[in-house]
């Protein structure tokens, strides 16, 4: 009944056998036959502010800002990797503060918030902590390095200075399965010294 | 003297009276304050109210993961904000049961005043809650708006899934916590 309902509220746009979308004013709903049900999924139209540029994105209203930076933005240096705000890998800034992107709705960072991502820390690798990370070779395997650098940059950005106890407090979200983390320490050390 | 004697018993009698009315107003007071015991010592409030810095979580308690920690200012460290993780609201249910909730301010108390009242017994707890240099300056006024309208009290009631919500209606605990309030905040005994 409710699928019926819906059909008659709603403009119904039919794209092909599996898929339509149904329209309501400027929010659009997805809408996916399987077998005698009907799923929903609400569309919305946000604008978001990515590495200081205001960009359109059409994209489900729930969606994890993640997904929104990773798979509509094509911004793919975040990375996805628990899914839960356990590792530290989707870390990007929102007003210069860190934040896991993973579990963030895109519709929470809307309204105007500068969210800043590792490809917008600098255009060429020349912040102090991407410059720290290559001169000490703190990567290996890589994959988690992206949230650990987005995550010193924030915390230098608080204590320009930080002691072993700030780096570890403020690291301790971050996973890293190589076990990179005497090099890491050692690179935010070095990149408080570069400033 | 016979008229004094009657005098002296009228008199008693009206004063057993009145301390029978203040003992019972009292013991309605501490009973209110039961109520308020059990939702102040509930895993949703006592997590974040612990005397060290590094809160817990979930209904067991458990040291929260990450070596979280309190912070100066009680949002946490300066590089790993409460914020990185606990939005201003519970995820959307379609992220799934294990991620971290959310509510405006997320925090612990500030290292200044920890109000940490997790397993204190009743009699301590009350003091602490009513002692303005411990409880960040607030009289019963502003303790009943504190439980009544702030958004990370009331969060509480509704922490999203796989946690027990506070197992008294706000709405009773409120009218609890002003009646005992409204009694001048009466502490039970030690050991009662």
């Amino acid at each position: 009944m409710l699928v019926k309902a819906s059909f008659q509220a709603y403009r119904v746009i039919v794209l092909h056998e599996q898929a339509s979308l149904l329209q309501e004013n400027n929010v659009v709903y997805s809408v996916t036959p399987l077998q005698n049900t009907v799923s929903l999924r609400k569309f919305a139209m946000l604008t978001l502010n990515i590495n200081g540029k205001d960009q359109e994105l059409d994209v489900p209203a729930d969606m994890p800002l993640l997904w929104v930076l990773r798979d509509v933005a094509h911004l793919t240096g975040t990375k996805f990797g628990c899914g839960m705000a356990q590792c530290g890998a989707c870390t990007v800034h929102v007003d210069g503060a860190p934040l896991r992107s993973c579990i963030t709705p895109a519709t929470a960072v809307a309204h105007g918030q500068k969210i800043l991502t590792i490809e917008g820390l600098s255009t060429d690798g020349s912040h102090p902590v991407q410059q720290a990370w290559a001169e000490l070779d703190v990567v290996q395997c890589g994959y988690c390095q992206s949230g650990q650098i987005m995550s010193a940059a924030a915390l230098l950005a608080k204590i320009p200075k930080p002691t072993d106890s700030d780096i570890d407090q403020a690291l301790s979200g971050n996973i890293c399965r190589c076990g990179t983390y005497p090099r890491i320490r050692a690179a935010v050390k070095r990149a408080a010294e570069i400033g | 003297m016979k008229r004094h004697l009657v005098l002296g018993a009228v008199v008693l009698i009206g004063l057993t009276a009145y301390a029978s009315d203040l003992f019972a107003e009292d013991k309605e007071a501490l009973k209110a304050f039961d109520t308020v015991q059990k939702v102040f010592q509930s895993p949703r409030c006592q997590n974040c109210h612990i005397p060290g810095d590094s809160p817990l979580q979930f209904d067991a308690g458990l040291p929260h993961a990450m070596n979280v920690v309190r912070g100066m200012d009680g949002k946490g460290a300066a590089g790993l904000p409460c914020a990185t993780c606990h939005a201003e609201r519970n995820p959307p249910a379609s992220y799934g049961p294990h991620a971290p909730p959310g509510a405006p301010h997320w925090s612990l108390p500030p290292a200044a005043h920890k109000m940490a009242w997790i397993g204190l017994p009743a009699d301590k707890l009350c003091a602490m809650i009513k002692d303005r240099s411990s409880n960040g300056d607030r009289d019963f006024a502003a303790l009943i708006k504190h439980v009544s309208d702030d958004k990370l009290v009331l969060w509480g009631w509704n922490p999203g899934e796989g946690r027990a919500p506070v197992p008294v209606p706000h709405d009773i605990f409120v009218a609890q916590f002003k009646h005992w309030a409204e009694a001048g905040g009466p502490c039970p005994v030690a050991g009662s």
